[in-house]
Parts: C-alpha cells; structure tokens; sequence
C-alpha cells in the first residue's frame, strides 16, 4: 500500500520492542463484541491508475462552466483565478502545515493571515477582519449571534434580499441559540423595508448588497434607523468582486460586514469548500468569532505574527467561547489574498468595471426578447428577470441545448410564488458571443 | 512609483545577533531573508493580471460607487510569486517532517487526491446549475456516503458540515430535534468528560445546553460509576470522544452507550480520533448516535494551515430523520438532491450552510478511500496504533506515561512529571524540539493530564523517521535531566523567529496594516 511505509519485518521489529505477540494485543481494550478480523465490506485498495479511471468516470458526469455559456450565480460565481493561484497554494509548506498554533514556525501561515485581515478590512471599509470563517452563509449565523451578545438582544431581522440557503443558515444556529428571527418576504428591492420591522427588542437587521435578486443598495439609512433602535446592521455581499465597484458596507454604517469570499481565488467547486469573510467595528472586536492574527515582535524584538485574543475561543474558554468555531478556512483565504495582491487596486476595479458591463450587455440583450422583463433595477454583475413560462423549465431546455441559463429563484425559495423568476450573472468570463447565443435560444424557449 | 516602505523593518542589528557574531553586511540570514508586507512591497498602481479594458456602457449605480481609495497593494506576478514562496519557507509542514501533534492526525495528504479535486468535471461546477447536469457529482457524493455509513456501521450520514466543530453542532442539533418531537424538549443537560476537546462544551453550549463534566478514572477511562449517577430525566446526551483524548480506548463503551440510552438520553461521539480504529471497529457496534467524521484528519484531505476541514456525522436509525438538507437520494430517474425540508426530509432541522457542503474534501477523501481499500483502511488503523505503542515504549524509560498501564492507541500521552526538578517545562521542551527540526507535540491537552505532552505520529511515518523522532527526543531528555536549562528556556533558538510576545498582541491587538500617519496613502 503506497501510503504505507512500515514493512512487515519493521512490524515484527516495532511489536517485538512493544513486547506485543500481535498487533491484536494493541486493540485489547476493544470490546469483543465490536471486533472485527476481517476487513468491512468494501472494495480493496486500487492503484492510482484504478482510482483515476473512476474518478474521471465521476466527472464526465458533470457540465463544467468553461464547456459553453454559463450564467449561473446566486452565490457562487465563476471567476477567472490566475495560474499562479493554484501552484502556490499547493506548495507543501502551505498545503500540509496545521493551524499556526507555534508561530516561531509558521510565520509563512500568519504573515499572510495578517495581510489577508488587512485586504478583507480595506474591500469591507471596516476597522477588523477576522482570519476568515468557513463560508458566506456561515459568516452570516456567525455575525447574528455575535449581535446578540454584543446588544444582549435577541431577535433579528433579515431582509427579503438575503438568500434564502443563507437565511436557512442563519435561522438554524438562531433557533440554537435562542434568538428569533423575523424575515421579510422576497423581495426584490425592498433593503430598506427592514426599518418598519426594527423594535426595541431588535439585536440586529440583516440585509444583503447586491442581494440575492442582484440590486444593489445604499443601505444607510437602514444604518441610521438600526443604530437609533441600539441595534447592530449586518451587511452581507456574496459577491466578493462587487467591492470594486460599490460603496463599502463600512462607508454606509455597517456594524458587522461578511461575505462570501469564493470569488477571489477560489473555483466553483459545486459549493465548497469556500472562504467567509467576517469584519466589524473595532469596539466589538473581542466578541468577534474565528480566529484573528496579531502583530507582536519576538524576543530579539523582530516583527511578527501571532494567534491572539484566543481567550475568546472554545480551547481556552470552553463552555464560555464566543463560537465554536475551531478551524477557519486557511488554504482558500490563501487563495484570496494571492489573488488580490495580483489583482491590486487597479485589476479589482477593472475585474468590477468588466463584470457589470458584461452584465448591462446581458440585460439589453434578454431584454430585448418579447415577454422577458429585467426585474432589477440597479444591479452589478446579476439580476433577475420575470419570463413568461416557469424559469426551471426554460432552465431545463436551454441546459439540452448547452447553455446553463441560471438559476430559478424557486430553487431557492419553493414557496415563495416567484416561479416565473430567473437569476442571470455574468463575469470577465462571459463572452460576447455566449449572451448573443443565450439570447437566442431564451427567445425560442419563451416564445 | 512604489507605495510607501514606512514601517518597514530594516534592524540587521536584531537579525544578526544570533549566529555566533557573524552578520550578513545586509541584515538577511542567508537564503532567508525577512519578507515585508504586501503594502510594503506593492504598488498602488501596480497590477498582476492582464484584463481586457471595460467599454463604458449606460449603468444605473450612479450614487452607489466606490469613488475613494479602496487601499489595496498590487504586485506583479514574480513579486507575487517570490512574496509567497519565501513566506512559504517560514513554515513547518507535514511534509518536511513527522508532525506529531495528538488530536490532529497530520499524516501524508496524498497528491492523487489533489490532481482529483481539480479535475474540471469536479471542480468547474456550480453547486446551483440544474441536478441533470451533475450527476456525477451528486453520485459521488452518494459513494461517499456508502463508504462512511459502512467504515462505522451507521445507516445514516449528514455530509455537509464544514469542519468537525460543525459536524458537533449538526450532531447535537439532530439530537435537541428528536428529544422535541419525541416530546423530551425538557431535557438540558449534556455529559461530557473533562478531558474532551474544548469543541465539545463549546457546542454544547450554543445549542442551549448546560454542560456537566465527568470524572474520569485514574486509568483515564470514563467512571462508569458517576455518569450513571449523573444520568437522569434531564439529559439529553452525553459526548464521550473514542478513542479518547488521553489516547486510550473506552473500554466500557458498550456500558455507556447501554446506560445512556436507558436514561433516554443520547450517544454523541467525538469522532476525532477515528483514525485508529476505522477499517477495524465500527462505532455502530459500540452503541453510539452521532458522531462526525474529520475528513482532513482520518481521511487524508490537507489542513491547510488551518482548514478548510470536513465534518460529515453519521446518525444512528432514530437520528437520521432529523439530518440537515440536502440529503442525496437515488432512484431509477438518477440522483437528486433534496434541499427543503419536506417530503422524506420533512423532519430535517434546517440547513447547516449554503449548498451542499466541502465538495472539493469529498472528492480528495473518496480517492484517498478507494486508494486504501477496505484492507488498506484497517492497515492504517493498526499501523497508527502500532507506531504510537512504540513511540510510548522507547520514550518510557526517560519520559513519564500518564497511563503506563496497558497498550494505548494512536497516540502516545506523557506528563511532565519527569522534567521535575530540571527547571525545565513541557512548553520549554516542546519549543527545543524546534531546534531539532520537529513541531511540537500538543501541549497541555487533555487538562486532565499535568504538563501533558501527547504525541501522534500517524500511520504514514516510516520506521526510520519514528526512530530519528526518538533518539531526537532522547537527547533532549537527557539534555533536560543534565541542567542545560538554557536549551530550553530560549528554545527556539535556530526557528525564523525567537519566541514571540504572545501577551503585547494581546494587549494591544494590532489585527491589520496602517499606513504611517505622515505616509501619503495613494502615493505615486
């Protein structure tokens, strides 16, 4: 077995220095009731040759983005990564080092841990950034109940903008941890009716921009109006790139500002593994989830880098930790920081401007169809348009005939009597020729 | 044309005084040289990619648009690149040597799972695009689960937790749910030991539980007789990780399940330390309800240097109709995925995130699994079982066994008890082993244990490295027992850094990059 170096003769060797007669000696403690012989019933090991016939099998099954017109978005989107990206993150000393618990070495891990807080701090227009969470919806959970211990409050309300698998996210560790959550009906511009539902009793108001129909909204008023209740604003995006283009959710008054991260540096890779990003206000730091690098020196006073504030986590703190939370999502917020050092100032802002004029090109072009109607009005790289026929089918149709046209909102809201909604993203990786080809078939398919 | 270096390091004095009195002229140490920041090196206006440029077309934001700077650094691609690599260089890894950290499990992450997960058919796909177009990857995910179910003979598997922490939350939500439709929603309390993992009371925690300790016995096993004086109408599960984390199988487990399930309460297993017993012992025979399964740890996906992880729970048959959406299902028409809660999956909890879960950890375990086989499984198992014994048995003679008694299993746990006297701690000693060109062990866990130094190697170490470990070790003992204190009190001495000031970070968290007040912030 390649993965296994001890030979036999070093197994009779080692047993003999144990002073075991047999490797069954060592599992003494096992009952005999659970003690098994024989292998479980399961195929033997395979070859590389083997393992990759079958895996290749695997993928012949699935469509990949880069086969044909993809439009597909509602938080997760494909986004060219540099190749340099990739090789980095799979250098050894990145890929198979553990959580930088000794940093005298793991100064690799938490110098670009603390470059990553510092690039997430900037996009976000907050004070703070965590050294990230596992995902965008996670995140979201994450800064609800760190609202409710921030405001000792325990309702929060969610926009009708928020994605619903995110909102599902949320109300499962909400329902734990004993805070209820009032969300709105989908809504596809409507951030700001979150106001009329802000009590006393609110910890915090959720909304979502570009939201989960695409708008994009100023959200500062919501700021006002939560903040005079003692309220917290959480500000969600799942569109990373989009922090090139619009206002930051720092610059509109958010108090807690996450993301999803994926865009920057990380593949599609049918949901995950992805990155979340979490940042706040300075004040609320040490309720904060997740871990944080700090800057220190060391004993001959050299610049580095620890874990710190760790007396917030479940290691030290136990039973009293602000999160369970153990692991963050170290090799994709590598993925993202690589990324965005490449991408500087000058490439995000270009990668933005590119992503919403491919999506005004997609929106004139489907526009143009009779019976479609772009339903949002102020988008960056998605929005949603109403069709005149159940938007799975025509999703169905146009997948048979190459072209995965995006995502019906009942998909992602069963009940919510938007059958007739299509959510459409594009990015730089949409060609020109794909939406005149999208255009074409959707006018077919609808009419 | 370059940003600002303010803040930059420069103190060659400080980076020299190390290496018997010779000092570069320039302040590096040879071929590792002190890496600035990316706002120190990077350029306002200084790009790494080449995009084609955006043609102005009518957009509808006006008044929504990021006019001011944003503040970030751009590199070229081989600053980018050398930035990284020699960051890379300040890093231990798995790869360079045995990782020993107990609880952790930092065995080989084989690279055929790599070349796998980016297969594009894997990876270029969109967890929203129709379910017709992926089904091999929702097969996958369904093979995935066949393997897990069998390896622990469990019916039922919740893939889509992101990490094990998540996977405890997922278990102990499945449980609060079938104690509410059972009618049993007054049940608060939840059992654990007081070695578990800080993970477990943390959970436990969250979902609204009050969690009382166990004690534990003087040969670190649960006592049997204070959880049953502990069980009662009140509780609603006890959490008993196995093998445990003094490295020592449960071997009253069947009691314990047996006393737990008459109280009516239910069985949460830690499953961290799967990895010496999987292919061998099925936690569905020892009894037990839920336990999560960490993919990067049994299951060889890479951690990253901190994730991301994987914590799939496999759920006994009164668990599993509670298991989070999606749940994956098969029939004549193909797989699907089921994401509400209705239907079969009326009586799911909720969702534990967006989508279905680590994918990209999926596909890296199931090679990793059709690589080892069945056969190949129960090898790994008893060869981390045989490598830690004998670790415990050359190291016992100079080292302390907090449980000398009998074999342990994957891991060997020592306490400090033999450094007494030598001015030396478990923390000095783990910080020499640096020195020595290993990570340290995990310190002071379990808390049970004083001092403790627990000690996994893993099934994927040769001989030959268990031995270099050893006599490593061994020098370092002696060295302790002989007075050279200052090996230890300053260790590490030959690491990229000293030891750093843990208690300033904290004090004063600097968490992120300032400019220098008087540093121009867009300066060209």
């Amino acid at each position: 077995m390649r993965y296994l170096p001890l030979t036999p003769e070093d197994r009779a060797d080692m047993l003999g220095v144990i002073g075991a007669g047999s490797i069954d000696e060592l599992f003494v403690d096992v009952p005999a009731v659970a003690r098994r012989s024989e292998p479980v019933d399961l195929p033997h090991h395979a070859g590389e040759i083997e393992v990759e016939r079958e895996l290749l099998r695997l993928s012949r099954r699935n469509r990949s983005a880069a086969e044909g017109p993809f439009f597909v978005g509602a938080g997760a989107y494909r986004h060219h990564v540099p190749a340099t990206v990739d090789h980095i993150i799979q250098r050894s000393e990145f890929l198979t080092s553990y959580t930088p618990y000794q940093p005298e070495i793991a100064q690799g891990t938490l110098q670009v841990l603390f470059e990553f807080q510092s690039q997430v701090a900037a996009l976000t227009g907050m004070d703070v950034a965590n050294a990230s969470l596992y995902d965008g919806s996670t995140a979201t959970a994450e800064a609800v109940m760190m609202a409710q211990r921030v405001t000792r409050k325990n309702k929060a309300v969610l926009s009708g903008g928020v994605h619903p698998q995110y909102v599902g996210a949320v109300e499962t560790l909400a329902h734990a941890a004993g805070v209820t959550t009032q969300r709105l009906p989908a809504a596809i511009d409507a951030e700001d009716a979150v106001i009329a539902a802000i009590d006393a009793d609110t910890a915090c108001v959720v909304v979502q921009t570009p939201n989960v129909f695409g708008t994009a909204t100023d959200v500062t008023k919501i700021a006002e109006a939560a903040h005079a209740a003692g309220a917290l604003l959480i500000v969600v995006t799942t569109e990373a790139v989009s922090y090139g283009l619009l206002k930051s959710p720092g610059a509109m008054g958010a108090d807690i500002a996450v993301a999803e991260g994926q865009s920057i540096g990380n593949g599609l890779n049918f949901g995950g593994p992805y990155v979340g990003l979490f940042a706040c206000r300075e004040k609320f730091v040490r309720q904060a989830p997740g871990r944080l690098c700090g800057e220190t020196v060391d004993a001959d006073g050299k610049r580095g880098f620890v874990l710190t504030l760790s007396t917030r986590e479940q290691h030290i703190r136990r039973d009293k930790a602000t999160s369970n939370i153990c692991t963050n999502s170290g090799l994709c917020a590598l993925a993202f920081s690589i990324h965005m050092s490449l991408l500087g100032e000058q490439g995000l802002r270009q990668l933005a401007s590119l992503n919403h004029q491919k999506a005004l090109a997609t929106a004139k072009a489907l526009a143009a169809i009779p019976g479609v109607e772009i339903l949002t009005p102020r988008f960056f790289n998605e929005f949603a348009v109403r069709l005149p026929k159940d938007a799975a089918e025509v999703v169905e149709t146009l997948a048979a005939q190459g072209v995965i046209a995006g995502v019906p909102y009942s998909r992602l809201e069963p009940g919510a009597g938007l059958d007739d909604v299509l959510l459409v993203a594009t990015t730089e990786t949409t060609l020109d020729t794909d939406i005149t080809f999208f255009a074409k078939l959707l006018a077919g398919a609808v009419q | 044309m370059s940003m600002n270096n303010v803040g930059r390091p420069t103190r060659p004095e400080a980076a020299n005084e190390e290496a018997e009195g010779f000092a570069s002229l320039s302040g590096g140490r040879g071929l590792l040289q002190d890496e600035p920041l990316i706002f120190e090196l990077g350029g306002w206006s200084k790009t790494g990619v080449d995009l084609p440029d955006a043609v102005a077309a009518d957009s509808a934001l006006a008044g929504l648009t990021r006019d001011d700077a944003i503040g970030l650094p751009g590199l070229s691609e081989p600053e980018a690149v050398r930035h990284y690599v020699r960051l890379s260089q300040k890093n231990h890894a798995i790869d360079l040597a045995l990782y020993p950290l107990g609880s952790c499990t930092m065995k080989h992450n084989p690279r055929l799972n790599e070349k796998m997960a980016r297969l594009p058919g894997l990876s270029d796909i969109h967890p929203l695009q129709p379910q017709s177009t992926v089904q091999g990857a929702i097969e996958l995910m369904d093979r995935l689960a066949h393997w897990l179910k069998t390896l622990t003979g469990m019916p039922a598997v919740a893939l889509s937790p992101k990490a094990g922490a998540h996977g405890e939350l997922c278990g102990l939500l499945a449980i609060r749910a079938a104690h509410e439709a059972n009618g049993q929603g007054h049940r608060k309390t939840v059992l654990a030991p007081t070695s578990a993992h800080g993970t477990n009371p943390a959970t436990a925690a969250f979902c609204g539980y009050t969690v009382v300790e166990i004690a534990q016995t003087d040969d670190g096993r649960v006592d049997l007789a204070d959880l049953e004086a502990k069980l009662g109408d009140h509780v609603a599960a006890i959490m008993v990780t196995n093998p445990n984390t003094c490295g020592l199988f449960e071997r009253d487990v069947v009691e314990i399940a047996r006393l737990t399930h008459a109280a009516g309460a239910y069985f949460y297993c830690d499953g961290a330390n799967f990895n010496a017993i999987v292919g061998r012992v099925r936690p569905g025979d020892l009894g037990v309800d839920a336990m999560h399964i960490n993919l990067h740890k049994t299951f060889s996906t890479p951690h990253g240097g901190g994730g991301p992880g994987a914590g799939p729970v496999v759920l006994s048959e009164a668990l599993a109709p509670f298991a989070p959406t999606p749940w994956v299902v098969h029939d004549e028409g193909g797989y699907k995925l089921i994401e509400e809660a209705e239907g079969v999956a009326a009586q799911a909890f909720g969702r534990m995130s967006a989508f279905h879960g680590q994918m990209g950890m999926y596909v890296r375990a199931y090679a990793y699994m059709l690589s080892h086989g069945a056969d190949g499984l129960k090898q790994v198992a008893e060869d981390a079982v045989l490598n830690a014994n004998y670790i415990k048995a050359r190291l016992s003679d100079l080292m302390s066994p907090a449980f000398p008694e009998g074999p342990c299993m994957h891991e060997a746990l020592f306490d400090d008890a033999w450094l007494e006297d030598t001015g030396v701690t478990t923390l000095d000693f783990a910080k020499a082993m640096i020195d020595e060109g290993f990570h340290p062990m995990t310190m002071y866990f379990p808390l049970v244990v004083h001092g403790a130094m627990l000690i996994e190697p893993t099934e994927t170490e040769s001989k030959a490295e268990l031995d270099r470990f050893i006599e490593a070790l061994r020098l370092l003992a002696g060295a302790a027992k002989a007075g050279e204190t200052d090996r230890f009190k300053n260790a590490p001495h030959l690491a990229p850094l000293k030891r750093l000031d843990e208690t300033q970070a904290a004090r004063k968290p600097k968490l992120k990059w300032k400019p220098v007040a008087a540093a121009p912030l867009a300066a060209e």
